[in-house]
């Protein structure tokens, strides 16, 4: 890790723009991310043709050249990808303010969408992958033979042990869960709105892989979401009040896996995450006190435990009691997933989580707390990683 | 597993492998390839390719003429229901009263692979000529404990022009020593676990597998031991590796009971384990010989094998004894 990471407050999010969140689009996934892409460059002020670099994910299937003719961008300077899935989220981010601070390029979208319900279901897993004789693939054979398939599967693993080693319940896991439908309860954009649960319901639902219940695992949603990202000194001419990257980091552990980081002398903790939050906090002199609200990727709830510890919230081990304060809810210490999280507003593999903590700091969420000056969000869990520190100009 | 059975074993696998390249005899088609067998088999396949039926399409076609289908290669010389000959006496039948004698006497034909040199015309007389090509050690299969005997048979022309040639595999077992004492249609239908994906990083350990030894990867200069395995030593850097066996014994470090969603290929509720074995490397496996829910971490375990089909061998951990 570089202790001279010199991009302090160096971009601005100037844009967001995403379609519903739904189980059934009924468009295109190429359709979808065109979609939120003209919402967000059309939120910034700007016009396609200003746009000359893009990030995705390489998860993603819409390549950016195709959403370029599409919107009528003209020409690319900049295009670059992100590994790992939801790892991949903030580090779009990190990639478009490199790329505007290096004067490679002027406006970059960041985008994600996917028909992730109605299409390919993410939650079936690696079932059905050929074997191929690369390494990528041969990561999955201590896994797929045995059963071991899934997100949901890979995740309870870690989960088992945490709940072993700090005391912690399956309640403590259910109360991200309860949080996150209460937030998305009061967001018209969430596919939960108006339904929220109570920690009985979490309890009652289906095992889906021990010690996870149904309601620990985050939704497959249809949808696309896409910011905006330039300098902070552009952003001053744009349409909305510029939302500054305070900070943009990405993180690979010691010993880091795929999702299956299980041969380290721990796996109670995510150290990956706790990189990130290290070059958050060493950028901008900012420590975990002086943030007011935070995004926790959510994919699965156990993980959210470890990332308020590696952030430093709270001690190692004593999220559970942070959480059972009641701290992570509307008047609490943290709010968390104020758009009511990948649990109950979509799964937008955590992009949509950034233009929630963009609409933090603009205070124009559905469920704004009072005097936000600084948002975390973070991005996906058990693998390579990132997030991002958002705050008022 | 007693060292007196083990030996019966070896002593009987040699017997057995005695017949490894053994010829096993000649036949001859009863018929030479003929419009009416190739007329009821596409009937039967519903496969409408004139080029099989049509004389005048056939002779449009790159074939210029009638062709049959290439996967009857093996119906050309088959015995129907003449059955086997009277007396037997070939070494074939002589492998296969062994086993019968053995106890191994339900058979099972698992896969067959055929190759083709040319597509067979009208009028082409076959004659086949089988070699004994291998005979496996005792595995213990979903079916039950039994021998994998594949057999080479070459197809020629009665004018001695190679055509094709087939390697066929059965799975001669014993009866009621499968996963349950009726093996149900369920079990027998079972698809297969999805397979691994090797690299020259990772194929010794499934290749050990099939022999029942349990390897770690071991550093070749200074013994560390590292899984999941890679090409060089993180430690000293060292490209040079070879592989330790395993005691086989370890505990459960964390563990899952997967539910939903359920592939056909697994019984659920599906126990897997993270194994922390004596010698320091951890593992996923399953845990069985257990209840699922009774399964806890520190759980002292030992390694069983899960013979799952002849191409794959898996680790598994059962509550130690």
């Amino acid at each position: 890790m570089s202790e001279q990471n010199r991009l302090r407050d160096a971009g601005a999010i100037v844009g967001i723009g995403a379609t519903e969140f739904s189980k059934d689009s009924g468009r295109s996934e190429m359709r979808l991310v065109v979609e939120a892409c003209e919402a967000a460059i059309t939120d910034a002020g700007l016009s396609p043709s200003q746009i000359d670099g893009m990030v995705t994910f390489t998860a993603d299937t819409n390549p950016e050249i195709e959403v370029a003719r599409n919107l009528g961008m003209g020409e690319l300077s900049f295009f670059s990808r992100i590994h790992h899935g939801g790892g991949a989220a903030c580090g779009t981010i990190q990639q478009a303010v490199l790329a505007v601070n290096a004067g490679v390029a002027d406006y970059v979208v960041a985008y994600r969408g996917f028909n992730e319900r109605s299409g390919h279901r993410f939650g079936t897993g690696v079932q059905g992958r050929p074997p191929l004789a690369t390494a990528e693939s041969a990561h999955f054979a201590w896994y797929a033979p045995f059963g071991l398939l899934t997100p949901a599967q890979w995740v309870a693993m870690f989960a088992q042990r945490y709940l072993h080693e700090y005391g912690a319940t399956s309640e403590d896991f259910g109360r991200i869960a309860v949080a996150d439908r209460k937030h998305a309860a009061t967001n018209p954009k969430a596919w939960f709105y108006e339904q929220p649960i109570t920690l009985e319901d979490h309890q009652n639902s289906r095992w889906i892989v021990e010690p996870l219940h149904l309601l620990d695992c985050c939704q497959e949603s249809d949808g696309a979401q896409a910011l905006v990202v330039t300098t902070p000194e552009r952003a001053k001419d744009l349409a909305q009040p510029p939302v500054i990257v305070k900070a943009a980091a990405q993180g690979a552990g010691e010993n880091q896996d795929m999702m299956t980081s299980y041969y380290r002398d721990s796996i109670t903790g995510l150290p990956e995450m706790g990189l990130v939050a290290r070059q958050l906090w060493n950028t901008t002199g900012l420590t975990s006190d002086d943030v007011q609200a935070a995004i926790i990727y959510d994919h699965f709830t156990p993980l959210a435990l470890p990332q308020l510890e590696e952030f430093g919230f709270c001690a190692r081990g004593e999220a559970k009691d942070f959480i059972r304060d009641g701290n992570i809810e509307l008047g609490g210490r943290l709010p968390i997933n104020t758009n009511g999280g990948q649990l109950g507003e979509a799964y937008i593999h955590g992009m949509n989580g950034i233009a929630e903590g963009t609409r933090l700091v603009r205070h124009t969420s559905t469920n704004q707390p009072e005097n936000v000056e600084h948002v975390l969000v973070t991005a996906g869990t058990m693998v390579p990683t990132s997030a991002v520190l958002l705050g008022v100009a | 597993m007693t060292t007196t059975d083990t030996d019966e074993q070896a002593a009987f696998l040699t017997k057995l492998r005695a017949f490894q390249g053994t010829e096993a005899g000649t036949e001859v088609g009863a018929d030479p390839v003929n419009q009416a067998m190739i007329r009821h088999w596409v009937e039967a396949m519903g496969d409408q390719n004139p080029v099989y039926v049509d004389p005048d399409a056939a002779a449009q076609s790159v074939h210029g003429q009638v062709i049959a289908p290439a996967v009857m290669l093996q119906a050309w010389v088959m015995r129907g229901i003449r059955g086997r000959p009277a007396q037997g006496g070939s070494p074939r039948d002589e492998l296969m009263g062994m086993l019968d004698d053995a106890g191994f006497s339900s058979v099972v034909a698992t896969n067959s692979e055929q190759e083709y040199d040319r597509m067979l015309h009208l009028g082409d007389h076959l004659r086949t000529r089988t070699v004994i090509d291998s005979v496996s050690e005792e595995k213990h299969t979903g079916l039950g404990v039994g021998h994998f005997v594949t057999t080479r048979v070459e197809y020629e022309t009665t004018e001695g022009e190679p055509v094709g040639r087939m390697l066929f595999r059965i799975l001669k077992f014993k009866p009621g020593t499968g996963r349950s004492a009726a093996p149900s249609d369920d079990a027998a239908r079972r698809p297969l676990r999805p397979r691994p994906a090797l690299t020259q990083d990772n194929a010794f350990f499934f290749d050990g597998a099939k022999q029942h030894r349990l390897l770690i990867q071991r550093c070749a200069q200074c013994g560390r031991l590292r899984h999941p395995p890679g090409p060089r030593c993180p430690r000293c850097g060292s490209y040079e590796w070879n592989a330790q066996e395993a005691s086989g014994r370890g505990t459960v470090y964390s563990f899952v009971v997967n539910h939903y969603p359920q592939v056909p290929a697994f019984e659920y509720p599906l126990a897997v384990g993270l194994i922390e074995l004596e010698e320091g490397t951890r593992l996923v496996a399953n845990v069985v010989g257990i209840d699922p829910s009774d399964v806890a971490v520190g759980l002292a375990v030992e390694v069983e094998w899960l013979d799952e089909d002849p191409d794959l061998t898996l680790p598994a951990f059962k509550p130690r004894a």
